[in-house]
């Protein structure tokens, strides 16, 4: 009976209907605190993606949540939770700041390549323990991930608090990166845009978009994909095809982390240019949110990323032209999308499936048995 | 209102989205008889049950218990109104013991004792009677599945049941035990209770019911006395169209020995031996059946020779031994070596359902070259060689983009033969053939299996249905315990010798 959504409803339909109930309840908590929702609604839109400047900030928040969105969604495809993506993209950010440190790079287009591979190599490497111990162990992987968020922020503060720091320096943040290791933004590629100079929106962007062509590939047209997908809709099957799960466990999250770790390249190398004390900032959190509501699709994550960078730069833009709309009121405002969008899917998933089965007429089964002789007359039947 | 009837359905509609499961059913079971429901998977008789006992609402229809319309919203009212249902898979508290199993839910009071005490001499007497003998304080997990049936059995009893519906009852017996079980239910039946028997197996219904309706796609086609119908008719009510019961085969002509198997051990995740060292033989060009009630280790034979489950022992195919621990003992090394597998589990191994047909024909193929011929798989080839295969082995509706979950039992299990026939393999392994597989699909798929053995390939066929095992083997072993109990030619066996070693009497004993 899972065929009771036709594809459109359940990838376009399904998610504007979650979308539209949680602006409603968002709008209502707004109203509550005695503000115009309506005008809070036209700041929020106006102020993410009305000009260049938001659209800036969206993109580049976009960026973050399209590669832990990613990440999530291809360890969901092995039907594995990866709740790390802020523990990975944080070590993410340690690979991609040893890379930029360690030489004097010369050109952006040396370091960029280099970044992506350090920081995917430390994000899968954070990924690899967890993998291991569920694979090998049985432990549960929802479990070791959260754990490995925590010891990666200790571990970073320690780090950058002892031994990445600049000598002499009071911040918890290495060195600024040489100008080789710094990333061209928005105004430096595309001027003609009328993105200012300071647009944090960077040439990551386009590593993302890459990063989804390359999981679409390796989801639905590789023989790894084909094999993460059976395992991931039935290791007993998976086992039987021959199919080892301990690899496919491995491999899964190990590219889930890796995607999760190019996070910080966007971050840390595009944006601050140096690495500062948990450039993640949630991006890990809301990648599940991104999965879940892009259906672990890359053109789904790329489209639910979008909505989540719009609002994330409107609710700041919103804290900014709105007395009273705190920090903590955005926060309640974003909770709601994810809660609506990932957590409640099926609440409005199933009063839509009895909408669309009750639409479609049931197939009269063919009759097989003549009536009998002398049978129920046809009453109601109406010859012209 | 008639009191004679025990159960009157009028005009019984269900209908699930666009699938209508039951389409305006009317039946009438008389009181103090024995009424089959017989039909083929799908055909709407669980669904039909469930409404009776207030699983599912019915759209329309009504229905009358012993002459009076009867509203049955949910199970509490079924119980109320005397029914009793047996279900397929028994449900009970393994670590509760009998009596506490009986009573559960059905408590007169805080305290159980009262209770318990009752059960308890209510079980003397129904032992008496019907030779339901069970121990009372045994721990259900203890129990074998016959023993535990009688506990469900038991269970409706003390809720009073006049009407006790079974949902294939004997499939998971031995045929002594089902024939223990038959004994049991006409004696309730002479008692003046009501007996409603759910089964897809043509002999239970003409052994022991006395009316019989037969259900095909949602529909109620025929109600007739047991005594005037013949199988061979009531096949046919079921499919729609004349059935071929027998399988025609020439005797076999063995080759070389293809399977050679010896003192093969297998030890499961708890430490249980499963297999208890097995020897046997095949030749290229027959069928080894093997024989047993499920759970004997069978599924472990399967497993290990499929190469997902360790063992100790040897294993040869065509002369050469297969690894058996070490790092080359997987399903995808044993493909490589001539050995394809029908599994008995088709939904949980043999396909992915979420996946469409086209990307299951290349499932534990997806190395071959044919299908992968560099980093990405060729989706075209896949579906041309779906398209083929579909074609070929008949699989309805011949749509490679539907998903494995939206066939038949019957079209799934085709395309799981189709992709592991046609590999060519010179072993193969098959359990459960025509599980939950209509039987229109059976006649096919024993045909295709019997051609396959035509062409000279070796089959090991393990099923629990006796009838399919005397139909297809040419030679016969019986599985007890992780052992062999011994061989059999079919020619020289019947039900009753292999049924005797089923329950582990030695080839001696049962002779």
């Amino acid at each position: 009976m899972n065929d009771a959504l036709p594809k459109w409803a359940d990838i376009v339909l399904l998610p504007l209907i979650n979308l539209l109930l949680a602006l409603i309840v968002s709008g209502l908590v707004v109203a509550l605190i005695g503000k115009n929702p309506f005008e809070a609604l036209y700041i929020l839109v106006n102020g993410s993606v009305g000009s260049a400047y938001g659209w800036g900030y969206t993109l580049f928040y976009a960026t973050n949540f399209i590669f832990t969105g990613l990440g999530v969604a291809v360890a969901f495809h092995a039907r594995m939770f990866n709740i790390g993506g802020e523990g990975q993209a944080a070590l993410g950010g340690l690979g991609v700041a040893l890379v930029a440190l360690a030489i004097d790079w010369p050109h952006w287009a040396l370091a960029l390549p280099a970044a992506v591979v350090g920081g995917a190599l430390f994000g899968a490497a954070w990924a690899a323990i967890p993998a291991y111990l569920q694979a090998k162990r049985g432990s549960h992987i929802v479990i070791t991930t959260i754990m490995f968020n925590f010891i990666a922020s200790a571990l970073m503060v320690y780090l950058l608090a002892n031994v990445l720091k600049v000598p002499g320096s009071a911040s918890p943040e290495t060195a600024r990166f040489v100008e080789g290791a710094r990333l061209p933004n928005a105004y430096d590629v595309l001027p003609w845009l009328g993105f200012s100079r300071s647009t944090p929106l960077n040439i990551s962007f386009f590593v993302a978009i890459v990063a989804c062509v390359a999981v679409y590939f390796l989801i639905w047209r590789t023989r790894l994909g084909y094999e993460i997908r059976s395992f991931g809709k039935s290791e007993p099957g998976a086992v039987y095809a021959g199919i080892s799960p301990i690899r496919i466990t491995m491999i899964a999250m190990l590219i889930s982390g890796g995607l999760c770790g190019l996070m910080a390249v966007n971050a840390t190398m595009g944006e601050a240019e140096r690495l500062v004390l948990d450039p993640v900032q949630g991006a890990g959190f809301v990648g599940i949110a991104v999965a879940l509501m892009g259906r672990s699709h890359p053109v789904g994550v790329f489209i639910a990323a979008l909505l989540f960078g719009a609002l994330y730069q409107g609710g700041a833009e919103l804290t900014f032209e709105m007395n009273g709309m705190t920090r903590e009121m955005i926060l309640v405002i974003q909770a709601l999308v994810i809660l609506f969008t990932g957590a409640l899917d099926n609440m409005v998933r199933a009063p839509l499936e009895a909408i669309f089965l009750s639409r479609r007429r049931p197939t009269p089964p063919v009759p097989t048995t003549p009536l009998e002789p002398g049978g129920h007359p046809e009453k109601g039947k109406v010859e012209p | 209102m008639d009191e004679t009837l025990a159960i009157e359905l009028r005009g019984i509609s269900k209908a699930f989205g666009p699938v209508q499961a039951n389409k305006d059913i009317s039946i009438q079971v008389k009181r103090g008889s024995i009424h089959g429901i017989i039909g083929e998977n799908g055909a709407g008789k669980s669904t039909l049950m469930s409404i009776l006992y207030g699983f599912y609402k019915a759209d329309s229809g009504e229905v009358f218990i012993g002459g009076r319309k009867t509203e049955i919203p949910d199970s509490q009212a079924a119980i109320d109104a005397g029914i009793g249902m047996v279900f397929q898979h028994f449900k009970l508290v393994e670590n509760f013991t009998v009596l506490e199993n009986i009573i559960l839910g059905a408590e007169d009071g805080a305290l159980l004792k009262p209770s318990l005490a009752k059960a308890r001499d209510l079980l003397k007497k129904l032992a008496a009677d019907y030779e339901m003998d069970v121990d009372p304080d045994a721990i259900i997990e203890d129990l074998g599945v016959g023993q535990q049936q009688r506990v469900e059995i038991l269970k409706a009893l003390y809720r009073e049941a006049d009407i006790l519906i079974l949902d294939e009852p004997t499939g998971v017996l031995t045929p002594a035990e089902a024939d223990h079980l038959f004994r049991i239910l006409k004696g309730l039946r002479d008692e003046g209770k009501t007996i409603v028997l759910i089964t897809h197996k043509l002999r239970e219904i003409m052994e022991i019911t006395d009316t019989v309706s037969v259900m095909r796609r949602g529909e109620m086609t025929a109600t007739v006395k047991t005594a005037d119908t013949s199988p061979e008719e009531l096949a046919e009510l079921m499919v729609g169209r004349k059935v071929l019961l027998r399988v025609d085969k020439t005797p076999a002509k063995p080759g070389e020995v293809v399977l050679h198997v010896e003192n093969l051990r297998v030890i499961d995740d708890q430490k249980v031996e499963r297999l208890r060292g097995i020897d046997l033989e095949i030749r290229a060009g027959e069928v080894l059946g093997i024989a047993g009630v499920s759970g004997n280790g069978q599924s472990e034979l399967l497993e290990v020779l499929g190469g997902y489950a360790r063992g100790t022992g040897t294993i040869r195919v065509n002369g050469i031994p297969i690894d058996l621990t070490g790092n080359a003992s997987d399903a995808r090394t044993r493909r490589a070596r001539g050995i394809a597998h029908v599994p008995e589990d088709r939904q949980r191994e043999g396909l992915i359902m979420d996946f469409a047909a086209w990307e299951n024909v290349a499932f534990g193929y997806h190395d071959d070259p044919k299908f992968a011929p560099g980093l990405l798989m060729d989706h075209k080839a896949m579906r041309a060689d779906c398209e083929g295969k579909m074609e070929r082995f008949d699989v309805r509706p011949p749509d490679p983009t539907l998903a494995a979950k939206n066939f038949s039992g019957g079209n799934q299990q085709k395309i799981v033969l189709a992709r592991e026939i046609e590999r060519n393999p010179d072993l193969l392994l098959i359990g459960q053939p025509t599980r939950g597989v209509d039987i229109g699909a059976i006649e096919f798929i024993h045909q295709q299996i019997i051609a396959l053995r035509d062409q000279g390939k070796a089959i090991l066929l393990v099923s629990v249905e006796l009838d399919e095992i005397m139909a297809l083997s040419d030679r016969i072993a019986v599985m007890f315990d992780g052992r062999i109990m011994g061989e059999r030619l079919p020619s020289e066996t019947d039900q009753r010798e292999l049924g005797l070693m089923m329950a582990g009497m030695t080839g001696k004993d049962a002779a």
